[in-house]
């Protein structure tokens, strides 16, 4: 079996007695979209340093396609594209001339290279400032370009740090769509680490929730959000056009429904498992019209906000 | 490391800090050469006209240095302009992780970078060379013979061995320090210390090992000025100076200043082969390439396991 493409074993660092990563264990699967999140100084971008082989790990190993980081490097990087926290540009080379640069660097020979740099700046949609000088880029211009940066080298495996810090809300979402399609369209697996979480919960598969060096969470969304803020439950949310103590306790008496609490004509039900068909029949039986049902899905935020409540 | 030396030359050439230094040094070659060659015009009737040409780089007029003194002052800031930011600034750029996180070690930065900047200034070197010598042809309307081109020669090689130190120097600061401004500083106050203070301490350590008056016998001064040359010697200026008279005149045939009676005696008079002049500075040459491997290696340690954070 191929090894994962991200994996860690009690890896830790320290700076010179504060430990920013405490014995993290992480795997990440081809093709996933791992979502990083933590309260700033939690230690993700040392995480990621140390997967890249640009800092060693005091103590643990982090490995890449089953490459130590710290041993192997170049085969590590060979492979990976890393967006940094505040990504930097030659300022007096244009967009093309400071791609150009990487590929050489990649010994990506030039007539395939200049295929690909005008392939990459389409997708992030710089073509029409290709030639223009990187020092009278915009901010959001230049996250584009990282990322441009980041698939030039036809990476299997990116590590995008903060990748929508400081773009607008446009900005933001358009960059979210290129993550998604190259991980979809190319297979390409991403880690991903942010501050917002409605954006990480809209496009990752799974996300490791870090505090302090140590990952208190990690799973996806729903689950966490289960097991986390639900304590395990179902939860629906259903509006009734007339709500009566017959229709409560037949739905009540559903198997697998803990709680009905009444609130006007909304009913929040909970339970251990997904009740709605039956909720709705019991609705209709009870001469009663659903006019809403959802089953309660958690935010990202609340379970986030969980864990420093904890704290 | 080829992406990077190309990359590195480009920006050379383009940058205002080549042009500039390259319009003053070129300013103070030709303006010491012309009163060179007027001063040789004056005297050629008394003196012979053997190795007449090289007294273009040696002779001082009665208002400016000569070459060679140009060269020595000038050298050190070359080599220190051309190096003092070339990490950190891309450090503070942020570009610096962004080429550290591809497939390249680490070295080939600081070898691809310390290269390209020795090519730009063997280039400077050899045109100015070149300049000073149509002017000198022009002026005292001698061609140089063979003998004196290949002195030429080797007199370049010195040259580019000395600023190539500063050079050195330059870039294990700007790996040494964070910020431009520290390196450059840490950088001009080492050079100011091995150019003008050194010959203050070599007489300070002279005086206090072996001190002398006007009583003392022959074998005392003797001590005296050894002890105050092998401290001079630990500046690469002194050691580019002692070398490049040796080269460029082959009438020196020792290195000391005090020579005995008794041990001219012995000597023929006459010039000194190439071959013979190389000898008395060969000692001089493995100095100076010692003290770049110490630049080098140093960098090379500092740099090698850094942590590259971009902030
Ligand atoms: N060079 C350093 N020397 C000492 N401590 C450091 C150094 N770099 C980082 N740290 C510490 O390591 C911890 C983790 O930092 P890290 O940059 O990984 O956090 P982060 O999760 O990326 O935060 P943010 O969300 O702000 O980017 C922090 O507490 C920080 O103070
Ligand atoms: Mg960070």
């Amino acid at each position: 079996m191929a090894p994962p493409v991200v994996e860690t074993i009690k890896l830790t660092k320290d700076y010179d007695g504060t430990r920013a990563v405490d014995s993290l264990d992480l795997r990440i699967e081809e093709g996933e979209i791992f979502g990083f999140l933590g309260p700033n100084g939690a230690g993700k971008t040392t995480t990621i340093l140390m997967l890249l082989g640009l800092t060693e790990p005091t103590l643990g190993v982090a490995k890449v396609c089953g490459h130590d980081a710290t041993r192997e490097p170049l085969k590590v990087k060979r492979i990976t594209g890393y967006l940094p926290e505040n990504v930097g540009f030659y300022e007096d080379l244009t967009a093309r001339e400071n791609l150009r640069y990487i590929t050489r660097l990649n010994r990506i020979p030039e007539r395939q290279a200049s295929g690909k740099i005008d392939e990459v700046l389409e997708i992030v949609g710089l073509s029409e400032v290709a030639d223009r000088e990187v020092g009278r880029f915009s901010r959001g211009m230049k996250r584009r370009l990282g990322m441009a940066d980041v698939l030039v080298k036809d990476p299997r495996l990116v590590f995008l740090d903060e990748p929508t810090a400081g773009i607008d809300p446009d900005g933001a979402s358009q960059i979210l769509d290129f993550i998604v399609s190259m991980s979809k369209e190319k297979g390409i697996t991403v880690l991903l680490s942010s501050h917002l979480l409605h954006q990480v919960q809209k496009i990752c598969d799974r996300v490791g929730i870090i505090v302090k060096g140590c990952m208190v969470a990690e799973g996806p969304v729903e689950r966490l959000g289960r097991e986390v803020v639900g304590g395990g439950q179902n939860a629906l949310e259903v509006q009734v056009t007339e709500s009566s103590a017959n229709l409560i306790e037949s739905i009540e008496s559903i198997p697998g429904v803990k709680a009905v609490e009444c609130s006007g004509d909304m009913l929040s039900i909970r339970g251990d498992k997904d009740v709605r068909a039956e909720v709705s029949r019991a609705i209709f039986e009870n001469g009663s019209l659903p006019l809403h049902i959802r089953a309660q899905d958690y935010t990202l935020e609340e379970i986030y906000l969980k864990y420093f409540r904890e704290e | 490391m080829r992406a990077v030396f190309w990359k590195e030359l480009a920006d050379y050439f383009g940058s205002w800090r080549f042009i500039i230094i390259f319009a003053v040094i070129c300013l103070a070659a030709l303006s010491a050469t012309y009163t060179a060659a007027q001063t040789i015009r004056g005297d050629i009737a008394q003196t012979p006209t053997e190795y007449v040409f090289l007294r273009l780089f040696t002779t001082s007029g009665e208002t400016l240095p000569s070459f060679i003194f140009f060269l020595s002052f000038f050298g050190p800031l070359i080599g220190i302009i051309f190096g003092f930011d070339v990490i950190n600034s891309e450090r503070s750029r942020g570009t610096l992780s962004r080429v550290l996180s591809q497939p390249l070690f680490r070295d080939s930065v600081i070898n691809g970078k310390f290269l390209a900047g020795l090519t730009a200034i063997a280039i400077m070197l050899a045109s100015i060379i070149l300049v000073v010598s149509g002017l000198g042809l022009r002026m005292i309307g001698v061609a140089p013979a063979p003998g004196e081109v290949a002195r030429i020669g080797v007199f370049f090689l010195i040259s580019l061995l000395y600023v190539g130190f500063w050079l050195g120097l330059g870039i294990l600061f700007s790996v040494l320090f964070r910020r431009t401004i520290t390196s450059v500083l840490a950088a001009i106050a080492i050079w100011i210390s091995l150019a003008l203070f050194i010959s203050m301490f070599a007489g300070i350590a002279a005086n206090w090992v072996a001190p002398v008056d006007q009583h003392s016998e022959a074998e005392a001064i003797l001590e005296h000025e050894r002890i105050y040359d092998s401290v001079m010697r630990i500046s690469p200026t002194t050691l580019f100076g002692e070398a490049t008279e040796t080269v460029l005149n082959p009438g020196k045939r020792t290195l000391r200043g005090v020579v005995l009676v008794r041990e001219v005696e012995g000597m023929i008079p006459g010039p000194l082969a190439l071959g013979q002049s190389l000898m008395l500075v060969w000692p001089h040459l493995v100095a100076l390439i010692a003290l770049i491997l110490i630049c080098f290696a140093v960098s090379y340690v500092r740099f090698m396991r850094e942590e590259i954070r971009a902030t």
